[in-house]
């Protein structure tokens, strides 16, 4: 299947789950789905056969708030019958807010932020210790880079040359207070990573074209860990949910629901 | 009969504690511009949106960056102003501890911690945003003392002595609306005193912040069904813990029931066990907390009922303690 018709769907059952769990994480879901479409159907080496493989790359979500994303992607994959999704935020459901590891498919608990990438460096070092050759991928939030344990992290990326790492940032320009930039600016971001010795590079993430060929141009060079700066739109193919900060966290009402499904419809 | 000291309203919802935090802290900026609220992308759970446009040169926003948020309030409350940290409770004293233990207590910084929508107020987002361990963590560090109010009497008091004092406090406080405990106005609260909501001889229960009033609720059943009469504390300061109350409820009731929004290991129990058997004060006891295992999933109110920090398990664990007496 087409990988652009796959988002639609994808952003059709994110706002689906969302709305019927009456909580989510709307705009930052929308804004990285594309990212997690690529991942999941091109990039990542991991099904459900071989998901305790050694050898499987792993994806760990740092932005654990944006589980709906994570969730309607390993539905699709196989990893759990998606009517497991109408039990999402119930009681005693394991389908809660944010990743854990009683949900098949995800690596490692998240949701407090900042923990992503120092667990994907640990995860990748432990490669090159076994000289396996599987890959770690983490997706941060803009918002999420001014924790501390982000920098410390991406410092011994580069010491222990891990070029089996790749972060990805979801800049989608916003958080909850406000524009990032005016919350703690951490522009010019690439500068920052070069200057930690990361290889850096930029796309539009919320082109699938585009995020394939950068997914497939890793590592950028040899014995640097990479980082791809994803440029998103928070709440993306959603006219009125797009760079609104309300829909950090907002559920939509029967009627925006109905506006919204109409304006994800599939392509004819 | 039991003896109603103050008067909760039954199902009636007054507002939320750390909302009510948030207006009486832009109450007191009003009158002294040396209170600064430090942010980490909190300030909209806070309810400090107001506040910052308000005051918008009396807010410092750090981004997400909790351990950044704990040693810049450090820095300038030891620069002289008056500081109050606002982050969610689970973040606030999990990730930035170190810097609470060294930069605050250690160091004698005075700033005031505010956890917000702490225990399980978060529900369904699940353990990596309950605080479930601030109890515990806080009460092994010295020098800063730990307020859990109930509702919003205590609430605005405990909000005006904390600031007004030279000291590091913890302040914590959840998001679901609170009725207020007495509705005729009362007027003594102390930091350090427990507060007594209803006097009973058969069993004392003593509880914190939003447990408190389903303790109540308890309370009234457990007298209009069962004929037990319970005193009801609200032990609001966990530390410095009120010992002398404490020794007088031990004389009083033949039983003891602690209830917190927290583990079981660390918090307002184990303090009050831990003093009375020091004591030499044998009494029937039990602790109703959370236990220690992998949180059940749900809303806040869905959590609590699970575990029977509610109106009918506080009352079972009453009549259970009641039949050891
Ligand atoms: C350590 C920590 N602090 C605070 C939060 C609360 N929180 C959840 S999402 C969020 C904003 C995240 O912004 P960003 O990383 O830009 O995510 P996105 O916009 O992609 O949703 C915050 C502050 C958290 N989950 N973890």
């Amino acid at each position: 299947m087409n990988l652009e018709v796959k988002s639609t769907e994808y952003r059709r059952n994110i706002l689906k789950y969302i709305y019927k769990a009456k909580a989510g994480h709307t705009g930052g879901s929308l804004s990285c789905i594309d990212i997690l479409n690529v991942l999941y159907n091109e990039v990542l080496n991991v099904s459900p056969e071989t998901f305790t493989s050694p050898d499987r790359d792993r994806y760990i979500q740092s932005k654990g708030h944006c589980v709906e994303a994570l969730f309607v992607v390993l539905a699709d994959k196989g990893f759990f019958p998606e009517s497991d999704l109408e039990t999402l935020c119930k009681y005693q459901s394991h389908y809660i807010g944010h990743p854990t590891r009683k949900v098949n498919g995800v690596e490692q608990n998240t949701g407090a932020l900042g923990h992503g990438l120092p667990m994907s460096a640990g995860v990748a070092l432990a490669a090159k210790m076994d000289n396996r050759d599987y890959r770690v991928f983490t997706l941060m939030g803009d918002g999420e880079l001014p924790e501390g344990s982000n920098w410390e992290a991406a410092l011994t990326a580069t010491h222990y040359k891990l070029d089996n790492l790749c972060a990805i940032v979801d800049l989608n320009g916003l958080q909850i207070t406000g524009p990032t930039k005016d919350v703690c600016n951490t522009e010019p971001l690439d500068k920052k990573f070069e200057s930690f010795g990361w290889a850096v590079r930029h796309v539009d993430g919320n082109d699938v074209v585009a995020l394939k060929e950068v997914f497939d141009a890793l590592p950028f060079e040899k014995e640097k860990p990479s980082v791809i700066i994803a440029h998103t739109v928070k709440g993306k193919g959603v006219s009125f949910m797009e760079n609104e900060l309300k829909w950090h966290h907002g559920v939509p009402t029967e009627e925006q629901y109905k506006i919204a499904m109409q304006e994800l419809s599939p392509a004819p | 009969m039991g003896n109603e000291i103050l008067k909760a309203p039954i199902g009636v919802t007054g507002a939320a504690n750390q909302d009510v935090f948030s207006e009486t802290l832009q109450e007191l900026a009003a009158t002294d511009r040396n209170i600064v609220v430090v942010t980490s992308d909190s300030r909209g759970s806070g309810k400090l949106v107001p506040f910052g446009k308000k005051y918008p040169a009396q807010i410092v926003e750090v981004g997400i960056a909790e351990q950044n948020l704990v040693g810049m309030a450090a820095g300038l409350a030891s620069a002289g102003k008056k500081v109050f940290a606002v982050s969610p409770a689970c973040f606030l004293t999990a990730r930035a501890l170190e810097q609470i233990k060294n930069d605050v207590a250690y160091s004698n910084n005075p700033v005031k911690l505010i956890g917000i929508s702490a225990g399980v107020s978060y529900g369904a987002l699940g353990s990596t945003h309950h605080s479930l361990h601030d109890f515990a963590v806080l009460r092994a560090i010295h020098n800063i003392r730990i307020v859990v109010p109930a509702d919003s009497f205590e609430t605005i008091q405990a909000v005006q002595q904390v600031a007004a004092s030279e000291q590091p406090y913890y302040l914590r406080f959840g998001k679901k609306p609170m009725p207020l405990l007495d509705e005729r106005g009362e007027t003594t609260f102390q930091i350090g005193k427990g507060r007594v909501v209803r006097r009973g001889s058969d069993v004392a229960i003593i509880a914190n912040g939003e447990t408190v009033y389903p303790a109540l609720q308890a309370a009234r059943k457990l007298s209009a069904e069962n004929g037990i009469e319970a005193t009801v504390v609200s032990m609001h300061t966990i530390k410095p813990l009120d010992e002398k109350l404490l020794s007088e409820l031990a004389v009083e009731c033949k039983a003891i029931l602690t209830v917190e929004e927290h583990s079981v290991n660390g918090g307002l129990g184990e303090a009050c066990a831990s003093w009375l058997l020091k004591n030499r004060y044998h009494k029937p006891f039990d602790i109703l907390g959370i236990p220690d295992e992998y949180t059940v999933t749900g809303s806040q109110v869905e959590i609590l009922s699970h575990y029977g920090i509610s109106e009918i398990g506080i009352a079972s664990r009453v009549k259970t303690l009641n039949t050891l007496t």
